[in-house]
């Protein structure tokens, strides 16, 4: 089945089983391995991207439904010149990952979650967090991690004082 | 972890989901968010032969205010649910199913046909007293919540018919508690109070292959007795069964403290009503 999908704001054609899901076409269509796969049932959020700006779980889609649709993975978040992203720079500074396998869904629930809420509490922060799974269990960086984040964002984004 | 091959469908229309399930002769399954079907067709614990996708048909969405009551579409998704000021109750229940990612996708139809004991929207149905909409070759037909659930995972929908919509009463006072061991997991037990047309219903989720109503701890509260008493007459009513998530004396106990913790949020049974 034929399939047109801008993942990181590429256009793709794919012609595609309709049983392939959006995270298969994504790792092996793509070559965008990125996207970690790890239950493939929905459980751990390994696999979470944006579809049309919209955290989703990439094992729970199948790529025909994506037709049309805007994917964003880790791959995107980088800038074109592999400056990182504010949200990555924080987890590397606060030690927000171990083995890194969760890292990707992690990164994108993390600013899914603060581009909704530019300032969250750490209980929001675990509570939004919740639909992903850390096998390493370090939590406590990670939110360390989402709470450094908010606060460059919301700096960033705050209007210069005037003299 | 891969689905077996199925034919895929991307309906424009009810009629057109309907007729092309018709035809499958139950060899067809509709596929809304697919928060709960994917995992079961990854699982191959089903093997549709069709998968009717309903995502693209239109105008099957929205929360909208009737009289007393909400209409809220098939494909409303649960963040949607949340997102919607018409109904506090609906909006305080469907922040706790699942995750961020599982609410952007799954939708209040999908919830209701999966009928999982544990979900959120089938005990709010339940207890505001929901009448769903049913679309069917045959033409439209509407079931009250109560009627639809029939055991766990099991309703009345007949294989060749998808929920449109429901309409879900708006109650005057409302209380809704969950315990669950993980924020986002299914519930170990649901407690939904709602006052609808001056009748204070009590709902427990969880505890039965269906949500029940609590009729025991209703009469209490009928009577004026306080709010504990009613959640104890709940608990003593219920016949759980015990699985390794908590055994079934553990799930009586914690349902007779959600109903009491429904009724205080909801402020009946205090003794100032």
């Amino acid at each position: 089945m034929d399939v047109t999908v801008s993942v990181n704001g590429e256009q793709h054609r794919l012609d595609i089983e309709p049983r392939r899901t959006l995270a298969d076409a994504l790792r092996e269509d793509l070559g965008l391995t990125g996207t970690h796969l790890g239950c493939e049932h929905g459980v751990c959020g390994a696999c979470t991207v944006l579809v049309d700006g919209e955290p989703a779980r990439a094992c729970l889609m199948f790529a025909v439904q994506a037709d049309g649709c805007s994917v964003t993975t880790v791959e995107g978040l980088a800038g074109d010149d592999g400056t990182l992203h504010p949200v990555q720079e924080a987890f590397v500074a606060h030690h927000g990952l171990q083995c890194g396998f969760c890292t990707p869904g992690m990164l994108i629930s993390a600013l899914h979650l603060l581009e909704t809420d530019p300032d969250p509490s750490r209980e929001t922060i675990r509570a939004e967090m919740s639909g992903n799974i850390c096998r390493c269990t370090g939590y406590t960086g990670i939110v360390d991690a989402v709470e450094a984040a908010s606060s460059t964002m919301r700096d960033a984004s705050r209007p210069p004082d005037r003299p | 972890m891969k689905c077996a091959p199925f034919e895929y469908v991307r309906a424009g229309s009810v009629a057109e989901a309907v007729t092309v399930l018709r035809d499958t002769d139950g060899e067809g399954k509709i596929l809304a968010g697919g928060q709960s079907l994917v995992p079961i067709l990854a699982l191959r614990m089903a093997r549709p032969a069709v998968l009717v996708d309903v995502n693209r048909i239109p105008d099957l969405d929205g929360v909208a205010r009737n009289d007393g009551s909400v209409r809220i579409g098939a494909l409303t998704r649960h963040s949607a649910l949340v997102a919607q000021t018409e109904h506090p109750l609906l909006a305080e229940a469907a922040r706790w199913i699942g995750h961020a990612a599982i609410r952007t996708r799954g939708t209040a139809g999908g919830s209701i046909a999966h009928a999982d004991p544990a979900a959120e929207l089938p005990a709010v149905a339940v207890g505001c007293g929901a009448t769903v909409h049913v679309a069917g070759p045959a033409g439209e037909r509407s079931v009250p919540a109560t009627e639809l659930f029939v055991g766990a995972l099991m309703t009345g929908l007949g294989e060749d018919e998808m929920i449109t919509g429901l309409d879900l009463p708006v109650p005057a006072r409302w209380g809704f508690a969950e315990f669950a061991r993980r924020h986002g997991d299914f519930a170990l037990v649901t407690a939904v109070v709602a006052e609808i047309e001056g009748e204070i219903r009590v709902t427990v989720g969880g505890a039965a292959p269906v949500p029940v109503r609590a009729s025991r701890a209703e009469a209490v509260l009928a009577a004026g007795g306080p709010a504990a008493e009613a959640g104890r007459a709940a608990a003593e009513d219920l016949r759980p069964t015990g699985d390794l998530h908590g055994s079934a004396d553990y799930r009586r106990a914690i349902a007779g403290e959600m109903v009491r913790r429904a009724l205080a949020q909801a402020g009946v049974g205090t003794g100032a009503n």
